[in-house]
C-alpha cells in the first residue's frame, strides 16, 4: 500500500498532516509514537474505517495495488475484505467459535459448501495457532475463551477472508505477557503470507516484531526507516528523544 | 513554576486554611445527619404511600368483584318430554335445536310448587329462573339425545335478582316496593333453600359468554376475543414499523442532519398526543375516508398502532444503543455491509430489549379505551367476533359499558372484569420482566 500526503480532519480539528508512507509487501510495518499522535487514526484510514465516524474529512491518496481506495467506484465492503483489521480489545462475535471464523467467508461467498467451509475454518484457526486448543469445542461461544485466545480468534476471523493486508491496532495491549508472546510469534509467521501494519505503544514490541518502523508525533510522520536503523541510529532528534524515553 | 522563578528567593505568603471551632463543627455534623435522616424518611413515606394507595385500589376492586365468580343456580327435576321437544321421534338435530325448552322449565316449576295457580304468580315463579336457562337444556339434549324421555335433576341458572338477593346484596329488611324481588319470591327461595335446591356454583358463563342485557348471562368472552384480534393487528403493524423506524434512525440516518432531528422530535411528540385525538383520526381516516367496517378490531388495531409506535421506537433505540460499538466495528472490519452488520449482529443482540418494549407496548394498548370510543367499539355487541373485520368490543370498553348499566348485578361484574383485565396486564408485564432477565447478554 502507498500513501501520499494524507491529511485528516475531525470536524475543524486536523489530526493528520500530509503523511506519506509506503507499506512494503509481506513485511511487518510498525507505527509508534506517544498517545494521541494519530497512528491509530492513520491505520483506520487504510481500510476506510474512519468513514463510520461523523464529520471526518480526508485529503490525499491512499493506494492499494495501485488503486485509490477512496475512489468513488471502490466498494468499501470489498476493500475491507482485502484489508482486514484486528482491534485493541478482542471483540469476537457472541456466536460459536466456528461461526466467528465462518462469518466472513460466508458473506463474501468464499466457501462452496459445508465441507469447504470446514476446511476454511480449520485452515484459519491453524493459521492463528488456535486450532489445536479449540478443535473439540468449535461450537462453544467465542467469549468463553481466554483473552489471548479471543485475540487469536479475531486474527483467525480476519485471515479467513484471505486479505492482502492485516491492520492491527495495539493487538496485545489488553493481554498478559505470555499471550503477547504467542501473538508476536504468530505475527512473525503470518508475515510470510500477509502484509501487516501494526500500531503499538510498546517500543520494544515494535523492535521485536517489525521490519520497518514509522514514528508519528502530533499527527505528523517524523521518521520512517528500517527498524534496526530507527532504534540504533535515528536521523531525527525527536525520534531519538522518544526512543530513549525523554518524552511520551 | 514561573512565579517562583520570578520572585527569585522570596517565599510566597503562606495561607492558613480556615478552621471551625469544635462546637461549630459538631453542630454542622449534627445538622447534616438530621437532614439525611429527614430525606430518607420522606423517601420511605413516599414509597409507603404509593404502596398503600395501590393496596387500597386492589383490595377495593377484589372485595367488590370476587362474588361475581360464583353464580346462584336452582336445581329442578326436568322431565325431557319428547312430546314437546321431539314430537316425531326423529332425533333430528335441527329440530331439537329449535324446540321450545321453556315449557319443560315451566312444567318442572309447576311440579315443585303445585300451590301456585294464579297467572301473575306463575309469571313471578318463572321469573326466578334466568331467561337463558332453556339454552342450557337445549345444549344438554344436543350433547346427549339419550336423555329425552328421562327425568334429570338440573342446576339451572337463576335470574340476576335472585342471585343478588341470595348473595346478600339485597337485604330482607328493605321495603318491598324498593326492591325488584318480591316477598312471595323470597318465600319460594326459602323453600328451595330448605330443600337444598339453591346454591352458588362457579360462574363459567362469565368467561364463555358474550355481552348480554341479562347480567347473569353476561360474559367477557366477546370482549376478550375482540381485544385479542385488535392486539394482533397492532402487533403486526407496530412491530415492523417501530423497529424499522428505530433501526433507520439509529444506524443509517446521519447524526447531525436537521431533518433527522425533526423526525425524532415528531415521533416523540406522538407519545404526548391525547389518546382521544387518535380516535378522531381513526374516525376521519379509517372509517370515513378509507371506508373500513365500523367497530372492527382492524380499525381499533390501526388506531392503537399509532399510539404504540413511539413506545416501540424508543424501546428499540435504547436496545440498539445497548449493543457495544465494538461488535459493529468487528463486523464492518471483516467486510460486512451496513445492512449485514445490523441484521446479523446488532439486531439479534438487541432482541431482548425489543421484545420487552413490544410487550410493554401491547400491555399499553390492551388498556386503552378513549381512542376506541370514536371508532365504534363502544357498542353493545352480543356475538363473539370471528375475525378482525367483524364488529366487536374490547375488554376495557366492556368494563366501561357494564359500569354504566343499571342492574345491581353489573356492579360486581364490572369489578370482576377489571380483575381479569388486571390479571392479563400483570401476566404480560411479568412475561416482559422474565424475558429481559433470561435473555440479557452479559458482556
Amino acid at each position: 500500500m502507498v500513501t501520499r500526503n494524507v491529511s485528516l480532519w475531525y470536524g475543524e480539528k486536523q489530526a493528520l498532516f500530509e503523511v506519506s508512507l509506503d507499506v512494503a509487501e509481506r513485511q511487518v510495518t510498525a507505527l509508534i509514537g506517544p498517545s494521541g499522535c494519530g497512528k491509530s487514526t492513520f491505520l483506520r484510514c487504510l481500510n476506510r474505517m474512519n468513514d463510520v465516524i461523523e464529520g471526518v474529512r480526508i485529503e490525499g491518496e491512499i493506494r492499494l495495488d495501485g488503486e485509490d481506495v477512496y475512489d468513488r467506484s471502490v466498494d468499501v465492503v470489498q476493500l475491507r475484505a482485502r484489508v482486514g483489521m484486528v482491534f485493541q480489545k478482542p471483540n469476537p462475535f457472541p456466536k460459536s467459535i466456528y461461526e466467528n471464523v465462518a462469518y466472513g467467508p460466508r458473506i463474501h461467498g468464499l466457501a462452496a459448501g459445508k465441507a469447504d467451509m470446514d476446511d476454511v475454518v480449520e485452515a484459519s484457526l491453524r493459521g492463528a495457532g488456535l486450532f489445536e486448543e479449540v478443535k473439540d469445542r468449535l461450537e462453544a461461544p467465542g467469549n468463553s475463551l481466554s483473552g489471548g485466545q479471543q485475540q487469536r480468534l479475531c486474527i483467525a476471523r480476519a485471515i479467513a477472508v484471505s486479505p492482502e493486508v492485516i491492520l492491527m491496532d495495539e493487538p496485545c495491549s489488553a493481554l498478559d505477557p505470555i499471550a503477547t508472546a504467542h501473538i508476536e510469534e504468530l505475527i512473525d509467521e503470518l508475515r510470510r503470507n500477509f502484509t501487516i501494519v501494526i500500531v503499538t505503544h510498546n517500543m520494544q514490541q515494535a523492535a521485536r516484531v517489525s521490519q520497518s518502523t514509522a514514528f508519528f508525533h502530533l499527527g505528523k510522520l517524523i521518521e520512517y526507516d528500517d527498524t534496526d536503523r530507527i532504534f540504533t541510529n535515528p536521523k531525527e532528534s525527536m525520534t531519538q528523544d522518544y526512543i530513549t524515553g525523554r518524552f511520551g | 513554576m514561573t512565579d517562583i522563578a520570578d520572585t527569585a528567593g522570596v517565599a510566597p505568603p503562606i495561607v492558613r486554611p480556615r478552621q471551625l471551632s469544635p462546637e461549630a463543627a459538631q453542630a454542622r455534623i449534627r445538622r447534616r445527619y438530621r437532614a439525611e435522616r429527614r430525606f430518607k424518611a420522606i423517601g420511605l413515606l413516599a414509597v409507603l404511600t404509593a404502596l398503600g394507595l395501590l393496596a387500597l385500589l386492589l383490595s377495593t376492586i377484589v372485595a367488590q368483584g370476587y362474588s361475581a365468580f360464583m353464580q346462584t343456580n336452582i336445581q329442578l327435576d326436568i322431565f325431557f318430554d319428547p312430546a314437546t321437544i321431539d314430537p316425531d321421534g326423529a332425533r333430528d338435530r335441527q329440530e331439537l335445536a329449535r324446540a321450545d325448552y321453556t315449557e319443560l322449565i315451566q312444567d318442572a316449576l309447576a311440579k315443585a310448587f303445585p300451590t301456585v295457580e294464579e297467572r301473575r304468580e306463575r309469571r313471578a315463579l318463572r321469573g326466578l329462573i334466568s331467561s337463558g336457562a332453556p339454552f342450557q337444556l337445549r345444549d344438554m339434549v344436543l350433547d346427549d339425545p339419550g336423555i329425552i324421555s328421562t327425568t334429570q335433576p338440573v342446576w339451572l341458572l337463576a335470574d340476576d335478582d335472585v342471585d343478588q338477593f341470595w348473595k346478600g346484596f339485597i337485604g330482607r329488611d328493605v321495603p318491598e316496593d324498593a326492591r325488584r324481588i318480591k316477598d312471595q319470591q323470597i318465600q319460594w327461595i326459602d323453600a328451595l333453600a330448605s330443600a337444598g335446591r339453591i346454591d352458588l356454583k362457579f360462574n363459567k358463563w362469565l368467561f364463555t359468554n358474550g355481552d348480554s342485557r341479562e347480567p347473569e348471562l353476561a360474559g367477557i368472552w366477546g370482549a376478550v376475543v375482540g381485544s385479542f384480534y385488535m392486539l394482533l393487528v397492532t402487533l403486526a403493524l407496530s412491530v415492523p414499523l417501530g423497529v424499522g423506524a428505530a433501526i433507520f434512525l439509529e444506524e443509517f440516518a446521519p447524526k447531525n442532519a436537521r431533518w433527522v432531528d425533526l423526525i425524532e422530535v415528531n415521533i416523540n411528540n406522538l407519545a404526548a398526543v391525547p389518546s382521544i385525538v387518535f380516535g378522531l383520526l381513526g374516525l376521519a381516516v379509517f372509517l370515513n375516508l378509507v371506508g373500513l367496517p365500523r367497530s372492527a378490531p382492524l380499525v381499533g388495531g390501526l388506531t392503537l398502532t399509532l399510539m404504540t409506535l413511539p413506545i416501540m421506537v424508543v424501546a428499540t433505540r435504547a436496545a440498539l444503543r445497548g449493543v457495544p460499538p465494538s461488535i459493529r466495528e468487528a463486523a464492518l472490519g471483516i467486510g460486512a455491509s451496513r445492512i449485514q452488520t445490523v441484521a446479523h449482529h446488532v439486531l439479534p443482540l438487541a432482541l431482548p430489549g425489543i421484545m420487552t418494549g413490544t410487550i410493554i407496548g401491547m400491555a399499553h394498548a390492551l388498556g386503552e379505551t378513549a381512542p376506541l370510543l370514536m371508532i365504534g367499539m363502544v357498542a353493545f355487541i352480543v356475538d363473539i367476533p370471528d375475525g378482525p373485520l367483524s364488529p366487536s368490543t374490547a375488554l376495557p370498553v366492556q368494563i366501561f359499558l357494564w359500569a354504566d348499566s343499571p342492574e345491581r348485578a353489573f356492579t360486581e361484574r364490572t369489578a370482576a372484569a377489571i380483575m381479569i383485565l388486571l390479571g392479563f396486564l400483570i401476566v404480560m408485564n411479568a412475561a416482559a420482566v422474565f424475558l429481559r432477565q433470561r435473555f440479557q447478554i452479559r458482556w
